[in-house]
């Protein structure tokens, strides 16, 4: 497990990740010590984020070992598409027993190996650690070592157990292992002065195959698409790259950075998401092309696809652009999403009233801002009752937003819209763009919306009246009872990560007179975790004059006296 | 009589089986005001959560004590005490119920002891029932959890009655096992109200699971059986127990309470249903409702129509022990021949299934023996298999994640018998081949003909 500590220890000092370059030296020496709110935490953990990054790789066989909870519960839930194999929706676990894990699952491991390659013979196999088989001691890295040389095919392993950390930290790890053990592996049957990996695209729904004929009709080959739609050859010769586009902001910044460290590969972060970014994209990867040798008329081929393709996009939207104007949007996910769609949407004339910023990063949030203007409303944490109520407000008149939270948007009966992983519709490019726009449309102006509101015959109130006199009754309530409101505003949790309420972080500033943001954390743990909360501790240090005026007159004071 | 065999593969392909503490999370599910919760690291309880998403479509209250590496090491108290306090702060259940996982259990945490711990620590959450079941991911299926859930809440939350008690004449209640859904858990108390009876169902998701509009936001179970109707289950007159996983429940129900029960080990086909309604009469006193006679008569008469379709079909069918029994012994009595019997788990049942061989393995053991078949009937993740091997694809059992109405199919009853024969005598219909020009072709003109001029009649 040394190796494994080391591993995360490295993640954890990746310098092309920009949240934990915004670490001092001990939080980032911390790593992932970050203990998750028992109780109060959602999410998948290392080892789904590990098997989501590389299990779109179509034709290696992908081997979970650990009991039949970590596969079995999990399998075949993703949507990538394959141009080739299918072999990566064939499930494979050892579905270790009691008896394993008394006397170890390392033979029964090896003998996976061996049923999987003699059944089914794949270029590769990748091999997933879980907890209880690291928990017991079984070494993966050996077993594959071992079965790889008794087979003479490549075993991978894969070291992310569950129980290290978060899904990103998983989506990390798992590039680790392909860097250690498969980038640079094999070599291409031949390259050209065109070649670019994708890194951080998994081909959800089909995808890449909307921005793909773009780059064919530019002579532009992608030589490994990492990991959506990726053969293990690709992947394997992936280091003869050119250049490369980070997709995905979080998840694959190690492959990116080192890639460019080890193989000499300038790499960009950008987005298929939107026109705009479409082009902006397109023309990175040929101005990277061309410092890298290739002939420059290589841009000029570029701006005249984007011109023409950029036309043919907004005359599809053109339709829908009246029947959208002013109609507005609540935007509810995470990641490279939240930033790359608000550009989206703002193309097709509609107004973004909000967007989690749940999982995005600093960065990701500084694009949210700059694109937004400095008033956008970030919802961190949203409760159903205050979802329903913006819906509610006329402030929106769709949400967008992840497969979870459906369910509260799809109750309060408001028009919504699959953006994430499990949606089914693809919108990525110039024609996703236009499909996502005529989603939207048609789901505004579904009919049913008017259906599902009407009161039942026997029904005194709409079950909207009875949230919206509670809501009222609420507020009305708060405004009566100053010390209830003040109650309810130190009750509110702050720091998801460590379970910090405000009014514990509000004792701390009086108590100890802190007055920076690195004080707060120290002394109550706030914003230790993922950090997403830091605006909020300087936002609540900031305002001191509204949540403790006496104090601060009585500074004032003091301070005019000496 | 069946030949019960374990696969001797190292490597299980195309998982069956889903892990015990599911069962168990679902059990919890069926109780009002109830938040489940998975002592483990995170990921056991998102793949679960994710799961029950995709079939049910509805929001899934279960949380998870988020055991990192260091507190797997060094043992899950405080994680479990934390996960009890921010519960009972945010989301203020009536009950927590709590299932261990692999990872739990291999480091051998003693949440009993725990339990006990923070109920002296905490006499502030003395309101909220906690209830533990030990539910290693390594042991057992599904329906196991289930069932050891349900069992473990009999035990501890329904109330001691001497076995004299008074009893109350038109109160029964039911012990569903996994294999039920919403749907037959609403149709069997409709059966039951024919008859003026009362069904206390433990554990409902009828309540909470069946899809419906609720009135208000709730971070908890949407509905269920409430923690007071299960501590007066002991007044009821008798138990039915649906389902062979359910045996242990209701004998602990008879144990703590008196209350005799009646074990039925399906609720499809006629004579199971004739049985059923037959001690309903028996218990409420009354006539068998007009509403329930035509209901049978409308099933004879689907079995009369169907069988045309159902003889001589081979079937592979892959489920649970008691999902398996029930199909099997239904779909033999309509005149079908099962070929393929793969479960997930241990069961007496297996050995009188009506098959040659019952088989403890996964869909590519399966798949193996539903080649040739007509119908090929297990949960969603067949359908890669069906794709494959050409053949039609009837979804039942959890997880349904690729079509609607997953809570709403209804097996139980002469009703839902019907509609069961409906809709697959439909799909042996829609899978008919139509004749072609060749289909009688002489045998020169091609290698195929005689099974296809059999086939064709």
């Amino acid at each position: 497990m040394s190796s494994l500590s080391s591993k995360v220890q490295e993640v954890f000092n990746e310098p092309g990740c920009g949240k934990n370059q915004g670490k001092s030296e001990k939080e980032r020496k911390k790593g992932c010590t970050k203990q998750l709110q028992p109780g109060g935490a959602a999410g998948g953990c290392a080892f789904d984020g590990a098997k989501i990054a590389l299990q779109p790789v179509t034709d290696v066989a992908h081997l979970v070992h650990g009991p039949i909870a970590c596969e079995g519960n999990s399998w075949d839930n993703r949507g990538s598409k394959s141009s080739g194999s299918n072999l990566w929706r064939t499930s494979f676990t050892t579905d270790i027993n009691e008896t394993d894990v008394v006397f170890g699952g390392e033979k029964r491991l090896y003998k996976s190996v061996k049923e999987i390659i003699d059944k089914y013979d794949p270029p590769a196999v990748f091999v997933y650690q879980t907890c209880v088989p690291a928990m017991i001691g079984d070494d993966i890295e050996a077993v594959c070592k071992a079965a790889s040389k008794k087979f003479g095919k490549p075993v991978i392993p894969i070291n992310s157990p569950g129980f290290v950390g978060p899904k990103n930290l998983g989506n990390k790890l798992a590039g680790e292992a392909i860097l250690d053990h498969v980038i640079g592996t094999e070599e291409p049957e031949y390259t050209t002065p065109y070649d670019i990996n994708i890194i951080g695209e998994y081909n959800l729904s089909g995808e890449l195959w909307q921005v793909k004929p773009l780059l064919d009709e530019l002579g532009i080959r992608i030589l490994c698409c990492i990991s959506g739609d990726a053969k293990y050859h690709d992947l394997a010769s992936s280091h003869r790259a050119k250049a490369a586009m980070m997709v995905c902001s979080k998840s694959m910044i190690n492959i990116a950075r080192k890639m460019e460290e080890r193989y000499d590969i300038p790499f960009f972060e950008g987005s298929f998401y939107g026109i705009e970014d479409t082009s902006e994209a397109l023309r990175e990867i040929a101005r990277l092309l061309i410092e890298r040798g290739a002939p420059a008329e290589l841009m000029d081929r570029t701006d005249a696809l984007i011109a023409r393709e950029e036309a043919r996009a907004w005359a599809g939207i053109e339709h829908y652009k009246q029947r959208l104007a002013g109609k507005k949007v609540l935007l509810i996910t995470g990641g490279v999403k939240s930033w790359s769609v608000v550009a989206a949407l703002q193309e097709a004339g509609l107004e973004v009233v909000g967007t989690s910023v749940k999982k995005s990063t600093k960065e990701d949030k500084e694009r949210i801002k700059e694109i937004m203007g400095e008033d956008a409303h970030m919802i961190d944490d949203m409760s159903p009752r205050e979802m329903y109520k913006l819906l509610k407000d006329a402030k929106a008149d769709i949400m967008l937003s992840g497969g979870r939270s459906q369910f509260i948007a799809l109750k309060a009966k408001m028009p919504w819209l699959d953006i994430n992983q499990e949606r089914h519709h693809a919108y990525m490019g110039y024609v996703g763009m236009v499909a996502l726009v005529k989603e939207i449309d048609k789901a505004l102006s579904n009919p049913v919306w008017q259906q599902v509101r009407l009161r039942a015959p026997w029904e005194e109130q709409t079950w909207e009246e009875v949230a919206d006199a509670a809501i009222a009754a609420e507020a009305a309530a708060l405004a009566a009872d100053p010390a209830r409101k003040a109650e309810k505003r130190r009750a509110t949790t702050v720091c998801q990560c460590a379970g910090v309420a405000r009014g514990t972080i509000e004792d701390a500033i009086v108590a100890g007179g802190l007055t920076t943001v690195e004080a707060v954390s120290e002394q109550t743990q706030a914003g230790t975790g993922c950090g997403s909360c830091i605006g909020k501790l300087d936002k609540i240090l900031q305002t001191q004059d509204h949540w403790n005026p006496e104090a601060v007159a009585a500074a004032a004071q003091s301070q005019q006296a000496a | 009589m069946a030949t019960v065999t374990t696969s001797k593969k190292s490597c299980t392909v195309n998982p069956l089986k889903m892990s015990q503490p599911i069962g168990s999370a679902l059990a919890f599910m069926g109780v009002k005001n109830c938040m489940p919760l998975f002592h483990g690291s995170q990921g056991c309880t998102s793949f679960g959560l994710v799961l029950f998403v995709r079939h049910f479509k509805e929001a899934i209250p279960l949380q998870t004590t988020a055991m990192s590496e260091v507190a797997t090491v060094l043992g899950g108290f405080e994680n479990v005490e934390q996960a009890i306090i921010t519960i009972a702060k945010r989301q203020k259940p009536s009950i927590i119920g709590i299932s261990s996982t692999g990872v739990t259990e291999t480091k051998g945490d003693d949440v009993e002891g725990y339990l006990k711990l923070v109920r002296d620590r905490h006499p502030e959450l003395d309101h909220i029932a906690l209830v533990y079941v030990s539910t290693p991911d390594f042991k057992d299926a599904f329906q196991d959890g289930w069932a050891k859930t349900v069992t473990r809440m009999v035990d501890q939350l329904v109330t001691e009655t001497p076995a004299d008690a008074p009893r109350e004449r038109d109160r029964i209640n039911v012990l569903p096992g996994a294999h039920l859904t919403p749907g037959d858990i609403d149709e069997l108390r409709d059966i039951l109200e024919g008859f003026g009876l009362e069904a206390v169902v433990l554990p409902d998701l009828s309540g909470s699971l069946d899809g419906h509009v609720p009135d208000d936001f709730t971070p908890t179970t949407l509905g269920g059986i409430s923690l007071d109707e299960i501590a007066a289950m002991g007044s009821a007159c008798h138990t039915l127990a649906i389902g062979e996983q359910m045996q242990p429940a209701a004998e602990a129900m008879e144990q703590r309470t008196g209350v005799p029960f009646t074990l039925f080990d399906r609720l499809t086909g006629l004579e199971v249903n004739d049985r059923l309604i037959a001690l309903l009469a028996e218990l409420s006193g009354r006539p068998v409702p007009n509403k329930i006679k035509r209901q049978r008569s409308q099933l004879v008469d689907a079995m009369l129509d169907g069988h045309f379709h159902f003889g001589g079909k081979k079937i592979a069918i892959g489920a649970e022990p008691d999902l398996l029994w029930t199909l099997s012994q239904w779909i033999t009595e309509m005149g079908s021949e099962v070929v393929g019997a793969v479960t997930t788990t241990a069961s007496p049942l297996l050995e009188q299934v009506p098959a040659a061989e019952v088989l403890i393995g996964d869909l590519e053991d399966l798949e193996a023996r539903a080649r040739g078949c007509d119908l090929l009937m297990t949960h969603s993740h067949g359908r890669q298999a069906a794709e494959r091997l050409a053949i039609p694809f009837y979804r039942i059992g959890i997880p349904m994640f690729d079509r609607l109405g997953a809570a709403h199919q209804t097996i139980v009853g002469y009703r839902g018998t019907r509609n069961l024969i409906f809709e697959i005598a439909n799909m042996f219909m829609a899978d008919g081949h139509e004749p072609q020009p060749d289909t009688w072709a002489l045998p020169e003109n091609t290698e195929h003909v005689g099974e296809t001029a059999l086939a064709a009649g």
